[in-house]
């Protein structure tokens, strides 16, 4: 067994034992806690969706936030109005997403480079106004959103609904993981980083480029879907307003941040976003109420630093550091 | 026939924005093929600028040269600082870069205006002029305000020594170095330039849409459509293109009204506006990438 995978499965052995520490550490263990812990894996889902396409398949997308957005109403609409249980939405959303990919990655197969993430920026842009369409309102309840039922603990387990739900986040994540890894490790994931690395190379040896890149965009966002899907249950509530190019833009704040082609890099970028993100909120509320300043600090300046500044400083991203200092210092030794 | 001409001014006026946005966006494009995706905030921005000055006792125009010369500043500032060191990166990390450019001036704005919607002044009284039941004063103003920036560019382009420089630095670099030309400053300039034609956008809208942190999305989505009917490497199709989309924008809303009027039939209407920019710019880029004036870029393999 390599290094890696001893590494893998150590940590989800922790993230298993975790919630049932609850009773023995109550100060450490929270319901809140875990919820946050069930976000960031929703967050990690998500930007591997995004990492498939950009870090992998090298088409960029800046609109990401529309097949999120896709999932979590797709899951939303078939608990609402059809009573489909929560975890049979996630597949059914997955499908959904897949279709609705394939059917952008289309077009988005004449475009290149700024092109493509120019589409895609209007792809963002248009999605909460696409929600509040009226013929679809019936389905979507318009501005309102839909609120629904939080996820109940099944089989009579023991466990609060926080703990049963950062279960199945994890479940969910864990299969989608090992999904992503094997196709990466197969040849279709080779003949996806062929295409990114040397287009044309790869289609003189064979690969169907049309093909690979248009179903690669279509799996990008089924995961990215699913992730939405699993946000609708998580939080139990959707609406148009909250699908907007900020949510795109903390994709890709967690692409950049983890790890532009990597899987390692998407569970950090995940849990990265969705940190900055709370203790913005935390900073922003001590800034006004304890300092008394009218400064109505937003995560979003923290964000765009941070792109900026990784950018300039470790453009592989926290797991590209990580793993040259691994590297460094096994050298020295 | 009436509601009609009015809509067509409208479509006019909002062409107009459009067009400035349009055309900010084109001038750097062609100097570097980089799409400015934080140009929209960058225009919010210098519009809170000229706000701040005129709460701080100045008056409208005062305020409007001050905040123009002010995004001029800012614009060479950030050519210089973030991206002149980046102009061998790859595309990723430039549209990174100008994301990040977006969050930060979003999120600095309602940091220090806060998000609450703000009224913004028109410097055009009620009643001046514009032409009763078809085009209001604040329309007619905004069309001639941009009207007169477009010509001071084109006079600037065309006739003086600088803008010659800055044309030929942007289309030949190599060459325009050869024959001594600071090709760099040339882009910085017009970066410079880029963000004072995009407040002057900025500035003339806020009295339409209001004064808030995220005004200018729409608006930024359909300058994208307006520079890539017109053609995105052609800064005189980009303008012409910035006023068909905006009559096009307004015609599509209104033939949506009139059919709902008389088959009761909602199909499509103001709600819609940015999914029809959606449309045009997907049409765009798939079907006609050079729109209609621009240049069809041939790749050599």
């Amino acid at each position: 067994m390599s290094d890696a995978k001893k590494w893998v499965l150590g940590l989800i052995a922790v993230a298993l034992v975790l919630p049932l520490l609850k009773p023995v550490l109550p100060d450490v263990v929270s319901d809140y806690r875990l919820f946050l812990i069930s976000t960031m894996i929703i967050a990690s889902i998500a930007v591997l969706g995004l990492n498939l396409l950009t870090g992998f398949n090298g088409q960029f997308s800046l609109g990401h936030g529309a097949f999120y957005a896709v999932g979590a109403y797709t899951a939303a609409v078939l608990m609402d109005q059809l009573n489909v249980p929560y975890w049979a939405t996630v597949p059914i959303a997955a499908i959904v997403c897949f279709i609705v990919g394939y059917l952008f990655g289309l077009p988005a197969l004449k475009l290149e480079g700024h092109y493509l993430a120019l589409a895609t920026f209007a792809l963002a842009l248009a999605v909460p106004q696409i929600l509040k369409y009226k013929w679809l309102e019936g389905l979507t309840g318009g501005v309102q959103g839909i609120v629904l039922p939080k996820p109940e603990v099944p089989f009579g387990l023991p466990l609060s609904e926080d703990q049963w739900l950062y279960y199945f986040c994890l479940f969910t994540m864990i299969v989608l993981f090992w999904a992503a890894a094997n196709m990466l490790n197969s040849r279709s994931g080779r003949a996806m980083m062929a295409i990114r690395d040397q287009n044309m190379a790869a289609e003189t040896t064979g690969i169907d480029i049309a093909l690979y890149k248009t179903v690669t965009f279509g799996i990008s966002a089924a995961y990215t879907g699913i992730a939405g899907a699993l946000s609708a249950s998580a939080i139990a509530f959707v609406a148009p307003d909250s699908f907007n190019i900020f949510l795109s833009i903390k994709f890709l704040i967690g692409l950049v941040v983890g790890g532009i082609g990597s899987l390692a890099g998407s569970v950090i970028g995940g849990i990265f976003y969705v940190l900055v993100d709370n203790s913005a909120q935390a900073l922003s509320q001590f800034i006004k109420n304890d300092l008394g300043l009218q400064f109505d600090l937003s995560a979003y300046a923290v964000f765009g630093v941070l792109l900026i500044a990784i950018i300039y400083l470790m453009p592989m991203g926290i797991a590209g550091g990580i793993y040259l200092m691994w590297h460094k210092l096994r050298g020295a030794r | 026939m009436e509601q009609f001409l009015q809509q067509i001014a409208s479509g006019l006026a909002n062409g107009a924005i459009y067009a400035c946005v349009a055309l900010a966006l084109v001038m750097i494009y062609v100097s570097t093929d980089h799409i400015n995706f934080a140009q929209g905030e960058m225009a919010m921005f210098s519009t809170y600028l000229s706000w701040q000055l005129m709460t701080w006792g100045l008056s409208f125009w005062v305020a409007f040269v001050l905040a123009v010369a002010l995004s001029f500043v800012l614009g060479v500032v950030i050519e210089r600082a973030i991206l002149r060191p980046l102009h061998t990166a790859p595309v990723l990390s430039i549209i990174v870069v100008f994301i990040g450019l977006l969050a930060i001036f979003n999120a600095l704005a309602g940091a220090i205006w806060s998000y609450l919607i703000k009224e913004y002044p028109s410097p055009f009284p009620k009643g001046s002029f514009g032409i009763a039941g078809v085009i209001g004063p604040h329309q007619l103003g905004v069309v001639v305000v941009t009207l007169i920036v477009l010509t001071l560019l084109f006079v600037f382009f065309r006739y003086t020594p600088l803008g010659l420089a800055m044309r030929a630095a942007a289309q030949n670099p190599q060459m325009a170095r050869l024959v001594g030309v600071r090709v760099d400053w040339m882009l910085a300039l017009g970066w410079g330039l880029a963000a004072s034609v995009g407040a002057v956008a900025g500035i003339m809208v806020a009295h339409i849409v209001y004064l808030d942190p995220n005004m200018m999305g729409g608006i930024l989505l359909y300058a994208f459509a307006s520079a890539l009917v017109g053609g995105i490497s052609n800064p005189a199709g980009a303008v012409a293109g910035g006023f068909i989309v905006g009559i096009l924008e307004n015609m599509v809303a209104f033939a949506g009204n009139q059919i709902e009027k008389a088959t009761g039939v909602y199909i499509i209407g103001n709600g819609e506006k940015l999914t029809v920019a959606l449309i045009i710019v997907i049409f765009v880029l798939t079907v006609k990438p050079a729109g209609l004036f621009g240049r069809v870029v041939v790749k050599r393999v």
